[in-house]
């Protein structure tokens, strides 16, 4: 943290040091104060400045109290050291300074100094606050600049209705009144907190600077430094800001501590009271403002604000770069509402989403936070009304990734008609027609702020980690799965290994339990398990699916759906000790020999099942010398059988003309 | 041919036989629908008929039930072999080997011997008896047929029961057996039967024999001498000739036969289509 010009150490040891001077120099010199209080213990006695009396009384008792009681009276009054006893008029002012070097090179350059360089009759010097011959120790009661003091000392000047406040710049109003009704001024002055902040607490007691000056402890910048003198850890505690270290580091993206605790104001109740809604509504109330440099409307409907997450939250939080001093405070803001600035680790996230690096690369097709949150009327994604609400995300996102629409447009990837097929799907009918609202949205999958295109390592959905991504709902079966022999943490292989979505597919997903899904997924597993999809269509129980009926053993039936293991495993389905019992499911009677039936048997190949294959060319030889022969004898027949035919015919025919001849 | 109403006709078949025959027309295309969507099911029409049979399960059952009633008819015939005997030939012996016997003769080679030649145009028509070799070729393919299909129907019927002293992959053999057999039996009905009954020129459009039991006596001289002269010789001539079957009868039994011989061609042409065009 910046150290801010107070200096109480060097000052203490440059005391020290004139204290020893001076008890040793003091006997040399021949005038003794007893020599001044002689005459200026007369209480009557005067003179005359700017023809007024001046009393010249210096009460001996109270500066033996004082702090300088061991100082002989010419250490300051330096003008009339060896002078004649009485001295003449007038005596030249006393320069602090000699001694107290640095507070009066301070005060030189502060704005009370160089108001005093100019002869400007308002300013204060060293006097005015600290007094002259009565200047009691700082930490003491009696100190006028003690901490319970210091509001009404620097009060005379800076409240309603003084010479300073009427005929000087002064930004701020109603400064003492202010304070002293302020949290600052309850625990010093109700509460006698002395470690309360005063005024000088933050503008320091001699190095009082404008706001404007960067090197003032009240510069926008120096601001944080200033008040975490006392509020040191406020970074740990404060809500919702995240990052603290940014109110130093970049103050111009965090609003500054006065932006919302206005200073001399600042309460426990922050916001009504600080740099005020009603300060900016007086001009965004008005329906018909707009900006002057691309015509959008600037009008804020006050209640949006009212009924929104953000009704705690002042305009000047999101809106920062505000100058309370301006007769338009934001005249000086000059970044675009940063929501990252309360919502660091969202804002982190969205920075590495593909949304975010759109933004980052000016695409204007990239969301920002408002595409999707909205501006002042932003709601939590519990409130129905909310575009992030679950029932209302798909219609949210298919704004952009509905076909035809701009992130349909731009997308190459395999996935069409996403918005329609999730409403299709088993998560869109649970979504949209069940209205259940536990149901995966887009954003279960597709975590709202880091969306990632499915080859980025660290997407939900690229492969690696889609088991987590689905495991997530789906637990049950993400541990099943880990451990099965689709799962890279057991399965060593160049291949790729199935994730969820390649048997689930990903916005399509339906029930595993219609039929459609069941017929399905033999296809699925065929398109790795190519050969042993195809033998297993060869079997009653492939040919009995490949009709369309789903009361037969599919490939998920025998080796299971997510626990799918190695035969040699002991836990698999088809493991020795489990074969039966897996074939028992269906048929109730099986045996250790009925398991043995070949469920993938293919007559087709001579080496893995010889029986088979003879089986299956005997049979056919016994059909194809069957039909040549039956065929042939056939064929051969037909000319005959003609014959035969024609014969018959021409018989019939005489035989008819010979009735004829007889009937005639 | 049509026969006029007066015409005499020898009776071949009896009721008990021409029954079965239906009965096995109706469990044969039932078998063979239902089977035959399960063997090509990678065909859009198995999937079709296979709704239309009310799904697999129905499927399953229709199937079932028509092999019951297959072995049902297997059985009832095996029995009227028995009556035969007793009645016709007295003895075992004098029905295996009578001059009516089912069973293969020399005379049979004989006759397969002049058929070729026949039908090469090398010798006049040989004069067939009551059973020729073809005939006697079919009534063996349905014996064998039944045995080998049948029992392999139980096994995949009741896995469970016959995994007890098989192996599993009995199982995979008595598929690509069964369904294979099944095969070859559909396509030799549907194509070499019904060209040997039905389709052949002399015959065509349809035999109604089967149905009837009735042949009309010109055609049974022509067709089967031998027997006609031994009938002839031996006076039993006499016994066999009945009148025809009123036409509404004849009607009847039309409509049937035509709709068995429409399905077991459609079948043909499905399984064609699904062994050319749609293999896998």
């Amino acid at each position: 943290m910046k150290t801010i010009p107070v200096l109480p150490a060097i000052r203490r040891r440059t005391i020290m040091a004139l204290f020893l001077t001076i008890l040793l120099g003091g006997v040399a010199l021949g005038q003794d104060n007893s020599d001044c209080f002689t005459c200026h213990e007369d209480k009557s006695l005067t003179t005359e400045r700017r023809g007024k009396p001046v009393s010249l009384f210096v009460d001996q008792a109270i500066f033996l109290k004082s702090v300088h009681a061991d100082l002989s009276c010419v250490t300051c009054h330096v003008d009339l050291e060896g002078k004649e006893m009485p001295h003449g008029v007038p005596v030249v002012p006393v320069v602090c300074g000699t001694c107290h070097t640095s507070e009066e090179e301070l005060h030189k350059e502060s704005l009370h100094g160089k108001a005093v360089a100019r002869g400007d009759a308002l300013a204060p010097n060293c006097q005015s606050c600290h007094g002259s011959h009565a200047i009691a120790r700082t930490k003491s009661a009696e100190s006028a600049v003690s901490p319970l003091r210091i509001p009404f000392m620097c009060g005379r000047c800076h409240q309603e209705g003084t010479r300073v406040q009427r005929e000087r710049v002064i930004l701020q109003s109603h400064i003492l009144e202010n304070y002293s009704e302020s949290i600052h001024a309850e625990g010093l002055m109700r509460r006698g907190l002395v470690v309360s902040a005063n005024c000088a607490s933050c503008h320091t007691p001699h190095f009082i600077l404008p706001h404007t000056d960067p090197r003032s402890s009240i510069a926008r910048g120096n601001i944080a430094a200033t008040c975490t003198v006392c509020h040191a850890q406020i970074e740990d505690v404060h809500r919702k800001v995240i990052k603290g270290a940014l109110w130093e580091k970049e103050e111009h993206v965090l609003p500054a501590c006065v932006d919302c605790h206005q200073p001399h104001k600042a309460r426990k109740v922050f916001y009504d009271q600080g740099m005020a809604d009603q300060d900016c509504m007086r001009c965004h109330a008005n329906l018909s403002i707009r900006s002057s440099a691309d015509g959008r409307s600037l009008a804020v409907q006050s209640d949006t604000l009212a009924h929104s997450k953000h009704q705690k939250i002042s305009c000047s939080q999101c809106h920062a770069g505000v100058n309370a001093s301006r007769h338009r405070p934001c005249e000086t803001i000059a970044q675009k509402v940063d929501c990252s600035s309360c919502h660091a680790e969202v804002g982190q996230q969205y920075q590495g989403s593909m949304h975010g690096k759109l933004i980052a690369n000016n695409d204007p097709n990239g969301p920002t936070c408002k595409e999707c949150h909205g501006t002042h009327e932003v709601k939590g994604r519990t409130d129905s009304s909310s575009p992030i609400f679950a029932l209302n995300i798909p219609r949210l996102c298919g704004k952009c990734h509905q076909e035809g629409k701009k992130a349909a447009m731009r997308y190459t990837g395999s996935e069409h008609e996403i918005v329609n097929h999730y409403t299709e799907s088993i998560h869109g009918k649970g979504l949209l027609k069940s209205g259940l609202t536990v149901t995966a949205t887009c954003s279960d999958c597709h975590p709202a702020h880091n969306v990632r295109p499915i080859s980025d390592p660290a997407s939900s959905v690229n492969p690696e980690n889609v088991p987590v991504t689905c495991g997530r709902c789906h637990h049950g079966i993400q541990e099943q799965f880990v451990q099965s022999i689709h799962s890279t943490l057991k399965h060593k292989t160049d291949k790729k290994l199935p994730v969820c979505n390649d048997c689930h597919s990903a916005h399509t997903i339906r029930r595993t339990d219609i039929a459609g899904f069941k017929l399905d997924i033999m296809t699925k597993c065929g398109q790795c398990h190519e050969k042993i999809a195809t033998t297993y269509f060869d079997t009653y129980h492939g040919k009995v699916s490949q009709l369309g009926y789903t009361q037969t053993a599919k490939c998920y039936d025998c080796h299971g759906a997510h626990d799918i293991r190695p035969v040699a495993d002991p836990q698999s389905h088809l493991s020795h000790d489990n074969v039966v019992g897996t074939c028992q499911k269906c048929h109730p009677g099986a045996t250790r020999r009925f398991a043995g039936y070949l469920t993938h048997a293919t007559h087709h190949d001579p080496d893995k099942y010889p029986f088979l294959f003879w089986t299956f060319w005997g049979m056919t030889g016994l059909l194809i010398g069957t039909f040549v022969l039956g065929g042939a004898h056939t064929l051969l027949w037909l000319p005959r059988a003609l014959q035969m035919r024609r014969e018959r015919r021409r018989r019939l025919e005489k035989k008819n003309q010979e009735s004829k001849n007889d009937n005639a | 041919m049509h026969s006029p109403e007066s015409e005499h006709q020898v009776v071949r078949f009896s009721r008990l036989e021409r029954v079965l025959h239906i009965v096995m027309i109706v469990s044969f295309i039932s078998l063979a629908l239902t089977g035959m969507t399960l063997k090509f099911s990678y065909t859009g029409w198995a999937n079709v008929l296979s709704r239309m049979l009310g799904g697999y399960e129905s499927a399953g059952y229709i199937h079932r039930i028509a092999a019951v009633f297959m072995f049902g008819i297997f059985f009832a015939h095996l029995y009227n072999v028995l009556i035969r005997k007793r009645k016709e030939a007295g003895s075992l012996r004098g029905l295996l080997l009578g001059p009516d016997t089912m069973l293969p003769t020399k005379q049979d080679l004989r006759e397969f011997v002049a058929s070729i030649k026949w039908f090469l145009n090398l010798g006049p028509r040989p004069e067939y008896g009551r059973w020729t070799y073809w005939e006697k070729f079919d009534y063996f393919a349905v014996f064998w047929g039944v045995f080998i299909i049948g029992s392999t129907g139980l096994m995949l019927w009741f896995p469970e029961f016959f995994t007890q002293f098989m192996p599993g992959w009995f199982i995979n053999v008595a598929t690509i057996i069964h369904s294979d057999e099944a095969l070859l039996a559909v396509g030799f009905i549907f194509t070499v039967h019904f060209f040997n009954t039905h389709l052949r020129p002399e015959k065509f459009p349809m035999d109604l024999v089967i149905f009837t039991g009735r042949v009309p006596l010109e055609e049974f001289m022509e067709e089967r001498p031998r027997e006609y002269e031994a009938l002839k010789k031996s006076g039993e001539l006499e016994n066999m000739m009945a009148d025809p079957y009123p036409p509404i009868v004849l009607r009847t039994v039309k409509v049937f036969a035509w709709t068995a011989l429409s399905l077991g061609f459609l079948l043909i042409v499905m399984i064609i289509y699904a062994m050319v065009f749609a293999y896998r």
